[in-house]
């Protein structure tokens, strides 16, 4: 194994009582957060509600980001906020993941009442949205009746609920525009997504669902939002990269060794899909 | 039993013939494939099998299996007992355990959590037990609040019936607290990331070690009269009983404090049934050591986060290596996701080997979480690193699993 550092996983999640900080915690330099300038040394990793919405493997994506991020002599903070607190507003990198009907709603609920996520992104901060997080950066979702649910306003698109759940590995071809090579995921939705003229998508299908009319996902400035699980990071480490990029300028490539598995997963989740 | 209309009897007869070819052939055990060509054939023949008996019903997501091994040990102090023991849990699988045991008086059933409803309203349950509601198999499964509201509905429709319910798991309570009669018993729960959000309005819960409350609505952990406590359990007159297990685990323990509150439901007391307990030493080939190429080699299954963290509860310390084999196949979950939602840090500095279908989706994770780590092709490739008569325990998913138990010959 080729890696070495301090910014191990985040502990599981579930204490309540204040936000926990894994990697910093550790640290005595460590001193919360700054006020503004972005592109600071340590980026600053914020993950939106671990505990509504991190159905499916979503810590994943926090740990590809400090993974890639350390690899390149850059460090982080990673900071789980939980439904009952804050959200800060001067991270980074915001990550909010999938989550069953319920979470989803409260957790909109919440994150309305509290505005810091809205504020971050209107700040400049970059967003990444998965599954139901990416519903809930639009205007409106599905209840768990169907029944429309006000989102965060974020990104310009609304979803609806679709006839039948879409469930399976997805292959999607990114916007030419972001330069990055085919997307692997797996997705799992009944949400049909639809596009307004302030965002962009950011795949074509290839293989699977997707937003429901043949794109997948969208992005607009440095929100991006999809509906791949796998989780998405893993499996498209340039999309990390992308993300990275946004927060922390341009990125030396990687030791060759340090992306074999991550090559080869990918390698892998490529061929198995028809089509791909 | 003996009572059945002639249709059903031939149905019985035709499925466990089936059974046996398949048994023969090597196909499994056989359970499921007879049940699905005599349920064809009668499609009311669970009900009609079930008819007289004192059933009980164990559902969950993790520790099925093995609580249903449990309770079987405790009743069969009090007569012969039906069980699809190797976990075939759908209607075809209790036709056959039904049908194979016509002359037994009780019946423990593992049934999968989307069927309990129909099951329960099929064989007239005397007891339900009620153990975890987690992240599993999403991909073909239900959300688990949806799986737990079907389950009050068919609870609160079955006056008669017994539930037995983890009131430290907050999904569970909720849906037992629709039954009639019910005893909670606190088991413990460890994983807690599906449950943050109250069953009743959606607010966010507060938790404690051992308590939970919404904090907008009131719902609140329910009293229990069973409770586990380390290595002991609390009866309902406040006595204290050594476990004693020759099972693992925590998860096991808390297993075992289900099935002796299931077991007082049939009036049989916590000593006799603990001692019913101790003698169970392996459930369907899960924590048998098996000798294999003359190493010692352990097996354990793991088939979702909750069961990776109590599979890990029972991990022998380095020196002892690890397998970990993952498949994806329709029974795992075709999505390994999940796989990031489980901590591996703690198999830093153990020797670790990493096998299944999905072994590169375990080599990026471990890579992560900064555990070395070689890749195998065969579990044997593995054996054969483990110095002779040294000990290796294997964690696998469920199909990795059922191939390794195929590989070793079904000898456990």
């Amino acid at each position: 194994m080729s890696t070495t550092g301090d910014a191990g996983m985040p502990e599981q999640a579930g204490r309540p009582e204040g936000a926990s900080r894994p990697g910093g915690a550790s640290r005595p330099d460590d001193g919360g957060y700054r006020d503004g300038g972005r592109g600071a040394s340590r980026l600053r990793l914020v993950w939106v509600y671990p505990d509504l919405l991190s159905t499916y493997g979503d810590r994943g994506n926090l740990l590809v980001l400090e993974r890639r991020a350390r690899l390149r002599g850059i460090g982080t903070e990673s900071v789980l906020v939980h439904a009952d607190q804050p959200v800060p507003r001067q991270g980074d990198i915001y990550l909010i993941g999938g989550g069953e009907d319920l979470p989803q709603i409260l957790a909109g609920h919440r994150l309305r009442a509290d505005g810091g996520l809205a504020a971050a992104a209107g700040l400049g901060a970059v967003v990444f949205a998965v599954c139901a997080g990416y519903q809930l950066i639009g205007s409106e979702f599905a209840g768990e009746e169907g029944q429309p649910v006000p989102g965060l306003e974020i990104a310009d698109l609304r979803s609806g609920r679709g006839d039948r759940r879409a469930v399976g590995e997805v292959l999607a071809d990114v916007d030419p525009a972001l330069g990055l090579p085919r997307l692997t995921g797996f997705e799992n939705h009944q949400g049909v997504t639809r596009l307004g003229a302030g965002v962009r998508p950011l795949a074509r299908v290839v293989a699977g669902t997707g937003n429901g009319d043949g794109t997948e996902g969208a992005y607009a400035g440095r929100v991006l939002g999809s509906y791949l699980h796998g989780p998405a990071l893993v499996r498209n480490p340039a999309l990390a990269d992308l993300l990275l990029g946004w927060a922390a300028g341009p990125l030396p490539e990687l030791p060759a060794a340090d992306e074999e598995w991550g090559r080869r997963l990918r390698d892998e989740r490529l061929a198995a899909v028809p089509g791909g | 039993m003996s009572k059945l209309p002639l249709r059903a009897r031939l149905a019985a007869t035709i499925g466990g013939v089936a059974g046996q070819v398949s048994r023969l052939a090597g196909r499994g055990d056989g359970s499921v494939i007879g049940g699905v060509i005599a349920l064809r054939l009668e499609p009311g023949l669970l009900a009609m099998l079930a008819a007289g008996r004192q059933v009980v019903l164990v559902t969950g997501t993790n520790g099925k299996t093995t609580t249903t091994r449990l309770i079987t040990a405790a009743l069969e102090s009090v007569g012969q007992v039906a069980s699809n023991a190797f976990g075939a849990n759908m209607e075809a699988g209790l036709t056959t355990a039904l049908g194979q045991a016509r002359d037994a008086p009780f019946a423990v059933l593992e049934v999968d959590e989307k069927y309990l409803p129909s099951v329960l309203t099929a064989t007239a349950a005397r007891a339900v037990a009620l153990l975890n509601l987690s992240r599993d198999q999403m991909d073909r499964a239900a959300e688990i609040w949806l799986v737990a509201r079907r389950w009050r509905d068919a609870l609160a429709d079955a006056p008669d019936c017994r539930v037995i319910a983890n009131a430290d798991d907050p999904l569970i309570a909720w849906a037992a607290a629709a039954a009639k009669q019910v005893t909670w018993v606190a088991a413990g729960q460890r994983w807690r990331e599906d449950s943050w959000c109250c069953p009743v309005c959606g607010s966010h819960l507060v938790r404690s070690e051992s308590d939970w409350r919404c904090g907008e609505c009131g719902f609140a952990k329910p009293a229990a009269s069973w409770v586990l406590d380390g290595q002991v359990v609390l009866d309902p007159a406040g006595r204290r009983h050594e476990l004693g297990l020759a099972l693992p685990g925590r998860a096991n323990r808390a297993n075992a404090v289900v099935a002796l509150a299931v077991a007082e439901t049939f009036g049989i007391g916590a000593e006799l049934a603990l001692a019913r307990l101790r003698t169970v030493t392996s459930v369907a080939g899960r924590y048998t050591t098996v000798l294999r190429r003359g190493r010692n080699v352990r097996l354990l299954l793991a088939k979702n986060p909750a069961g990776w963290l109590e599979a890990f509860d029972v991990l022998k310390p380095a020196p002892v290596p690890v397998l970990l084999a993952v498949n994806a196949q329709g029974p795992d979950g075709r999505d390994t996701s999940w796989l990031w939602d489980v901590d591996y840090r703690l198999l830093r500095g153990q020797r670790v080997f990493v096998a299944g279908e999905r072994r590169l989706d375990l080599a990026v994770r471990l890579e992560s979480d900064e555990v070395a780590f070689q890749l195998v092709e065969r579990v044997d490739d593995a054996v054969d690193e483990v110095e002779a008569g040294g000990d290796l325990d294997v964690i696998a998913n469920y199909t990795a699993f059922q191939q390794i138990r195929a590989a070793f010959g079904r000898t456990t």
